[in-house]
C-alpha cells in the first residue's frame, strides 16, 4: 500500500484526470479524499493506493506530470499521522446500550444518534482503530456503515504545502514554431 | 478590440506563429472556418480528421515546431483519436482544435455531440473546454506552450459553438498563459551525478542508447560532442535515428526487435548503457529479465515517470538531453576503447555476407533492393515517411540517415496509414525538401484517400509501395510462430498505378530490379507528384528478429541463402 499526498487545483475535471491514471497504470486506488485548502482554488487529496514501491513511484511522477496537479508526493515511508472518521449504526436495545456504551467509551468514540432500536457511533482514528471497534462491534448487528477514507500529514517540520509563486515552475512562453 | 470567438482563434493562431491548418469542417466549427476564410491562415483540406492528425504531426516532426490539426464535434473528433494517441506515443507537439455544441446543450446528446476530452483524456498531454469567447486567446497559448514544453505531447482545445459565435474584447497582452504553479522539483542531485561521471570515466565496455529525446532537445550537436569526446559507441532506437549521423564509425545503427545482431549483442555484453532520450520500450529491451545483465546504467530522461520503469538504473539524469550533455561534458574523460570496438566489430561476424545485398541477383525484386537503391538515388538526403510494418523497418535498415528529422515515422503507437498524411504534412513544413512516403499495400490502403488532398493542394512528394500482397509483417509473425498459418493476411488491392491516375496522379509499376532506379530517379524530376507500385518478393521476412518477449541474444538470423520460392508476377 503506497500513500501520496497531492495538491491539485479545485475545478471540475481534475478528480476525472486523477483516478483515470491511476486506472491507466493499473493501480487501484483503496482510498481517495479530496478537501478544500485556504486557498480555494487549490484542493487537497490523500490517495492510498494498491500498489508496491515502483507503482508508488510511477503514480508520484505521472501525477506530476498532470497540468492541474501541482505536487504530489509519495509519503508512505515518512513518519505519518493518518486519520479517518467512521459513522457506525448499530443494532441496539434497551439489554445490551449500557454494554455498547462502555465499547464506545474504551474506544474513544462517541455515541451521536440513539433510536429505540439502533444508534450510531462516530468515530475517528488510524484505521486500526476503527477496524478494531468495527470488529467488537458486529455481533451487536452492524446495520450500517460509512468511512470517510483517509487523510494523512507528515510529522513536525516536514512541511507538504502547495507551491508558491516564487518557487513554482514558470514555463516560459517561447518562440514555439520553426518558421 | 471586440472580435468574434472564431476571430480570435485564428488571430490567436496567426499570433502564435501558426501558418497551416489541417482540418475538415462542420456544424460545430462553422464560425471559425468562416473566421478562417478572412484570415491569412492557410488551411488544407483533408478527406478524413484522422489525416488532418497525422498531418499535423508530420509537420511537427519535420519542423521541430507545433502541428495543428481541426475538427468539428462528434464523427470529427473521434476520427482525430488515432492521430492524437500516435503523437502522444511518440511525443509530438500538436494542437487539435474541436468544435462542440453550445455550452448549454452539452450533457445533451444533441445531434453530432461527443465527450472528445473525456475520450482524449488519457491520450493526450492536457486537453480543455473552452466555453467563453474571452477564455480563447489564453487558453491557445497554454495549449501551445503545454504541447511543445518539457516531454512535448498533444494538446487538445475544444469550443463550444456559443463561445465561437460571442463576441468580447481582444487584448493579446492580457491573455497571458495562466498555468497552474508547479513545484519544481531539484533534478540536480550532486551524488547522482557524480555517480554517473564515475561510472563513465570508468566503463570499459560502454555503449550509449541513442533516442528520440536528442532530437526533441536539439541537442544533436552537444551529443556528438559527447559521443567524440568519449569515444562510446552509439546504438540507436527507431525514433533515435538521424539525431546522430548514419555514417559516423561509432554509430552501429539499429538496436532491438529488428536490430542488427552485433548491435543487440553488444547491448547484452556492455558494462554500462547510457541511455539518453529513450525510454527502455519492450521493443528495444525483450525480455526485461536477460537484458544488459552485465551493465551498469545512466539514464538521461527529461521525464521523471520514465526513470526506473522498465529497466531499473544505477543513476538517473532528470531534465533535459542538451542540457544533461552540456553538464557532463567537461567532466567526460576521453578513453581509449579500441578492445572493445574491435570486439564489436568482431561480433558482425558473417552479418556483412548474409546482407540480402550481398547476395548475387536472383532476378528477383526485394523491399532491401528498393530501399537501398532509393537511399544512394537521394543520396540520403531525402524526408522519408515510413508507415508500420516491414518496409519500416527494412528502411530503417537500408535507409542511412545522416540528418536529423529526415526520418519520420509511427514507432510508440505504430499506426499504419501514418504514413501519407504525415508525408503530406513534413511537405508543408519543409516545402524544399524531397519527401518520401515508403508504405506498405496494407498501410497505404488505410488512408489512400489522401491523394486527394495531394492534388488539391498541388503539392509534390514521392510515394513508394512496398507492395507484396501481404499484411506482411503480420505474415512474417504467422510463418515464425504460428506454422505458416496465413489467417486473413493475404491481401488484395486495387491497382496502384491505375488508383493514382484516377486521382490525377502519375502512377508506375516496377516489378524488376533493374527498373527501380530509373523510377525513383523519373519521380523525382518529376515536378507532380508521382506513385510507384513497387512489386516486391512476397514471402520475404525482415531479418533479423528477437521474437516478442525473447531475450535480445536470441535472435533469429536471416537465413544463409533466403529462399526465393514465389515468383513475382509479371
Amino acid at each position: 500500500m503506497q500513500t501520496l499526498v497531492a495538491y491539485v487545483e479545485n475545478k471540475p475535471g481534475v478528480l476525472n484526470r486523477v483516478s483515470s491514471l491511476a486506472r491507466r497504470l493499473a493501480i487501484n486506488i483503496d482510498s481517495l479524499t479530496v478537501g478544500p485548502t485556504d486557498n480555494e482554488e487549490i484542493a487537497r487529496m490523500t490517495i492510498v493506493a494498491h500498489t508496491d514501491e515502483k507503482g508508488g513511484h510511477r503514480l508520484e511522477a505521472s501525477l506530476e506530470k498532470l497540468v492541474d496537479v501541482l505536487l504530489a508526493e509519495n509519503v508512505t515511508d515518512r513518519s505519518l499521522l493518518e486519520r479517518d472518521l467512521a459513522l457506525i449504526k448499530v443494532q441496539a436495545d434497551q439489554s445490551n446500550r449500557p454494554h455498547l456504551m462502555e465499547l464506545v467509551k474504551v474506544f474513544r468514540a462517541r455515541v451521536v444518534d440513539v433510536a429505540p432500536e439502533s444508534l450510531i457511533i462516530e468515530v475517528s482514528g488510524a484505521v486500526d482503530k476503527i477496524d478494531g471497534l468495527l470488529e467488537v462491534l458486529r455481533p451487536f448487528g452492524v446495520l450500517e456503515m460509512a468511512r470517510s477514507g483517509r487523510i494523512s500529514m507528515t510529522r513536525g517540520s516536514d512541511l507538504l504545502r502547495p507551491p508558491v509563486a516564487a518557487e513554482a515552475n514558470g514555463i516560459a512562453e517561447k518562440a514555439i514554431l520553426t518558421k | 478590440m471586440k472580435l468574434t470567438g472564431a476571430e480570435m482563434l485564428c488571430e490567436s493562431l496567426t499570433r502564435l506563429g501558426v501558418r497551416h491548418i489541417f482540418g475538415y469542417p462542420g456544424g460545430a466549427i462553422l464560425p471559425v472556418y468562416d473566421a478562417l476564410g478572412r484570415s491569412q491562415l492557410h488551411h488544407v483540406l483533408v478527406r478524413h480528421e484522422q489525416g488532418a492528425t497525422h498531418m499535423a504531426d508530420g509537420y511537427a516532426r519535420a519542423s521541430g515546431g507545433v502541428g495543428v490539426a481541426m475538427a468539428t464535434s462528434g464523427p470529427g473528433a473521434t476520427n482525430m483519436v488515432t492521430g492524437i494517441a500516435t503523437a502522444m506515443l511518440d511525443s509530438s507537439p500538436v494542437v487539435c482544435i474541436t468544435g462542440n455544441v453550445s455550452s448549454k446543450l452539452l450533457g445533451s446528446d444533441a445531434f453530432q455531440e461527443v465527450d472528445i476530452t473525456g475520450i482524449t483524456m488519457p491520450i493526450t498531454k492536457h486537453n480543455v473546454v473552452v466555453t467563453r469567447a474571452e477564455d480563447i486567446a489564453r487558453t491557445l497559448r497554454e495549449a501551445f506552450l503545454i504541447a511543445s514544453s518539457g516531454r512535448p505531447g498533444p494538446v487538445l482545445v475544444d469550443v463550444t459553438k456559443d463561445a465561437q459565435q460571442a463576441s468580447a474584447e481582444f487584448d493579446w497582452e492580457k491573455a497571458v498563459p495562466k498555468l497552474p504553479l508547479k513545484r519544481v522539483r531539484d533534478n540536480h542531485d550532486q551524488a547522482e551525478f557524480d555517480r554517473a561521471v564515475e561510472l563513465l570515466n570508468s566503463a570499459k565496455r560502454p555503449l550509449i542508447l541513442a533516442g528520440r529525446g536528442i532530437m526533441l532537445s536539439g541537442a544533436m550537436r552537444t551529443f556528438a560532442q559527447f559521443v567524440h569526446t568519449a569515444q562510446i559507441p552509439v546504438a540507436m532506437t527507431l525514433l533515435g535515428i538521424g539525431c546522430f549521423p548514419a555514417k559516423d564509425a561509432l554509430n552501429l545503427g539499429m538496436m532491438g526487435m529488428h536490430g542488427e545482431a552485433w548491435v543487440n549483442n553488444a547491448i547484452q555484453e556492455a558494462d554500462l548503457l547510457v541511455a539518453v532520450g529513450m525510454r527502455f520500450d519492450d521493443r528495444v529491451t525483450g525480455d526485461l529479465r536477460t537484458y544488459a545483465k552485465s551493465a551498469r546504467k545512466i539514464h538521461l530522461e527529461i521525464d521523471r515517470a520514465e526513470i526506473n520503469k522498465n529497466v531499473p538504473v544505477d543513476a538517473a539524469l532528470i531534465g533535459d538531453a542538451g542540457e544533461t550533455l552540456d553538464k557532463l561534458l567537461p567532466h567526460v574523460q576521453t578513453r581509449d576503447h579500441a578492445p572493445w570496438l574491435q570486439h564489436i566489430a568482431g561480433l558482425k561476424g558473417d552479418s556483412a555476407v548474409r546482407d540480402i545485398q550481398s547476395l548475387p541477383d536472383s532476378g528477383h525484386l526485394y523491399a532491401a533492393h528498393v530501399i537501398n537503391d532509393l537511399w544512394k538515388e537521394t543520396r540520403g538526403e531525402a524526408v522519408v515517411v515510413t508507415d508500420v510494418g516491414q518496409h519500416q523497418m527494412w528502411e530503417a535498415q537500408y535507409y542511412h540517415h545522416d540528418q536529423p528529422r529526415t526520418l519520420i515515422t509511427s514507432g510508440g503507437l505504430g499506426t499504419m496509414g501514418f504514413a501519407l498524411p504525415a508525408a503530406i504534412g513534413a511537405k508543408f513544413a519543409k516545402p524544399e525538401a524531397d519527401v518520401w512516403v515508403v508504405v506498405g499495400d496494407g498501410g497505404f490502403q488505410m488512408t489512400m484517400c489522401e491523394l486527394a488532398t495531394i492534388v488539391q493542394e498541388k503539392i509534390k512528394i514521392n510515394i513508394a509501395i512496398i507492395n507484396n500482397g501481404f499484411l506482411g509483417m503480420v505474415r512474417q509473425w504467422q510463418e515464425f510462430f504460428y506454422d505458416k498459418r496465413y489467417v486473413a493476411t493475404p491481401l488484395v488491392a486495387p491497382d496502384f498505378a491505375a488508383l493514382a491516375n484516377a486521382f490525377g496522379i502519375r502512377g508506375e509499376r516496377v516489378t524488376a530490379r533493374g527498373d527501380v532506379v530509373p523510377a525513383i530517379r523519373a519521380a523525382r524530376e518529376s515536378a507532380e507528384t508521382v506513385l510507384i507500385d513497387f512489386r516486391v518478393e512476397q514471402e520475404d521476412s525482415v531479418y533479423p528478429m528477437v521474437p516478442a518477449g525473447a531475450s535480445l541474444n536470441e535472435m533469429i538470423r536471416r537465413p544463409n541463402s533466403p529462399l526465393v520460392e514465389t515468383a513475382v508476377e509479371p
